[in-house]
């Protein structure tokens, strides 16, 4: 079976920069795919590469056979792509059900047509039952009312996590989802993104080895703007080139 | 639902006191205050158009006047060319402001922020040049109207009529807006409001979700121009100009950005002190100025905003 997500020769320069350099890459379905490397790695800007957020210089992105390096955003996430962010992207001042229904909302692709100017949204009980329906898979059913703004940090990246989940991607790209998180914030997410397995391709770029190692189906290691080894987590903590750019010399 | 039902009561009696207006006045030998009254709703018309672009898309657009009188020179032309019916004229001069609007919005919504506020300054003051330029639109005096659009079967040379006729306009927008702003594509905009980022990345087509409201907004600002040109029997440069938008903008802040009433309040407020002090003090302006300061400073979401707050 050919992978969802295939990357060839991807490239992208900031002035005289290659933050990424020539990336391969394979997602397979149904896999958690986790995406680690040192700080300056490029790991965000390939994050940015493949939502949309940034175009690149060269390579192709294919996604589900089609290649969509040139895509919008808006388009990409229409095929299937959804995002978070490494800082937290949430509508602070309105409430948290309300954040998850536009997530709901934008699945609807009709905006180009009816609008859906003239009907009250308020009377589409189906939309509001299934952000609550998300709401209660990340553990927030009882702040539906509170405003976003209000709730705790790890609370809003569940939040986030709910509202990417909510647009049905069939690659979510996850950037950081513990970043700033204490250890039993971390632990809640984890069994969030855990809860995925096997039926959610998840793209996911974590500090936290621990984490990583545990969650992940396949584990990319990005040096320097190039993967220098993409495999199983066993083989990719013993291998030397990783232990040599990454995990350091003489750990463990 | 108790509070709603009240200010639907509460509005269907100023709508009510609204239409009665003309008789009050009629009675009390004040006809000229029909056409004073008749202003105000239009500019009314126009500051709530302006209001739906700045506080409900989030886009501070200072270019409002391009399509204020933008339509009142269509109407004016069109008249110049023989066309009199307004049930032609009018809905042309929406058609030719959306047209302008989806141009310069498209252009102009590439930028953010104070860019967008000196490029859509900069297509209108194009605009004015070009019609001020122009010798068939009359020039710097602009282009009178030999008479009112006819508006078969009622009769628009009657100042009541007209009157009766912004006043539905204006009601009928407000009733629009308010269902524009409970509907999916208003839950969007207020997502767009708070995180155009955020919209984005759940797959909203942000920039044409935000054309779209451009638009809808300058359409709405033609019809008003469209009415005033048969208010003031002329369409005046004086409306293209940028201080025009600049008014129209004060009157939005004044009323409340964002609030449903805000541009209705805004004009109500400007034009209503306007009229008042012009008796009164030549420092009018300096008055105006003084309550917009005001209102900036301590009522941050305007006149519409104090009022609400003092019900809830």
């Amino acid at each position: 079976m050919s992978a969802l997500l295939e990357i060839a020769g991807l490239k992208r320069h900031f002035g005289g920069l290659w933050a990424i350099n020539g990336v391969d890459l394979r997602i397979e379905r149904g896999t958690i795919h986790a995406l680690i490397g040192p700080n300056g790695a490029g790991k965000t800007t390939l994050i940015h590469l493949i939502s949309g957020a940034q175009r690149p210089t060269a390579g192709r992105i294919v996604f589900a056979g089609a290649d969509i390096a040139h895509r919008n955003m808006h388009e990409r996430v229409a095929l299937g792509i959804t995002r978070s962010y490494q800082i937290t992207q949430i509508f602070p001042h309105l409430p948290v059900l309300e954040n998850v229904c536009l997530a709901v909302l934008s699945r609807r692709r009709d905006w180009g047509s009816s609008f859906r100017m003239c009907r009250p949204a308020s009377a589409d009980f189906r939309m509001t039952a299934e952000a609550e329906e998300w709401l209660g898979r990340v553990g927030l059913a009882e702040s539906a009312g509170q405003l976003a703004a209000d709730l705790a940090h790890g609370q809003q990246r569940a939040l986030e996590l709910a509202m990417a989940l909510a647009t049905r991607p069939r690659l979510l790209l996850l950037d950081e989802p513990m970043a700033g998180m204490g250890p039993e914030e971390s632990a809640h997410m984890a069994a969030l993104i855990a809860a995925l397995k096997g039926t959610q391709t998840v793209l996911l770029v974590e500090h936290d080895m621990d984490i990583v190692f545990r969650l992940a189906d396949r584990i990319s290691v990005l040096v320097a703007g190039r993967v220098i080894v993409s495999d199983a987590p066993g083989v990719v903590r013993n291998h030397p080139d990783v232990r040599r750019a990454y995990l350091g010399d003489d750990s463990q | 639902m108790n509070k709603s039902r009240r200010g639907n009561f509460v509005e269907a009696g100023v709508l009510l006191a609204a239409a009665g207006l003309p008789f009050i006045l009629l009675a009390l030998g004040e006809a000229f205050y029909i056409g004073f009254a008749t202003r105000l709703l239009i500019f009314a018309l126009a500051a709530t158009s302006l209001n739906f672009i700045v506080g409900y898309g989030g886009m501070v657009a200072f270019g409002h006047a391009a399509f204020f009188g933008g339509g009142a020179y269509v109407v004016a032309f069109l008249m110049q060319a023989g066309i009199v019916s307004a049930w032609i004229a009018w809905p042309l001069a929406i058609l030719a402001t959306v047209v302008a609007a989806l141009a310069i919005g498209a252009l102009s919504l590439r930028t953010r922020g104070v860019y967008f506020i000196m490029i859509t300054l900069a297509f209108a003051q194009m605009i004015y040049y070009s019609i001020i330029s122009l010798q068939s639109a009359g020039g710097d005096d602009g282009l009178p109207l030999a008479q009112r659009s006819t508006l078969a079967p009622l009769d628009l040379a009657s100042d009541t009529t007209l009157y009766w006729i912004a006043l539905a306009t204006l009601a009928i927008c407000l009733i629009a807006l308010r269902r524009l702003a409970r509907s999916p594509y208003g839950r969007a905009l207020a997502g767009l409001r708070q995180n155009e980022q955020r919209m984005e990345a759940l797959g909203f087509p942000v920039d044409r979700l935000k054309l779209v409201c451009f638009v809808i907004g300058a359409g709405v600002a033609g019809l008003a121009g469209a009415l005033l040109a048969n208010q003031e029997g002329l369409a005046s440069p004086n409306l293209l100009y940028w201080t025009q938008s600049g008014m129209l903008l004060v009157m939005v802040i004044l009323g409340g950005v964002g609030q449903r009433y805000g541009g209705v309040l805004g004009a109500l407020v400007l034009l209503g002190l306007e009229e008042a002090l012009g008796q009164i003090t030549e420092y009018t302006h300096l008055v105006i100025g003084l309550a917009l300061l005001a209102v900036v400073l301590f009522a941050p979401h305007g006149l519409a905003g104090l009022a609400r707050r003092r019900r809830a």
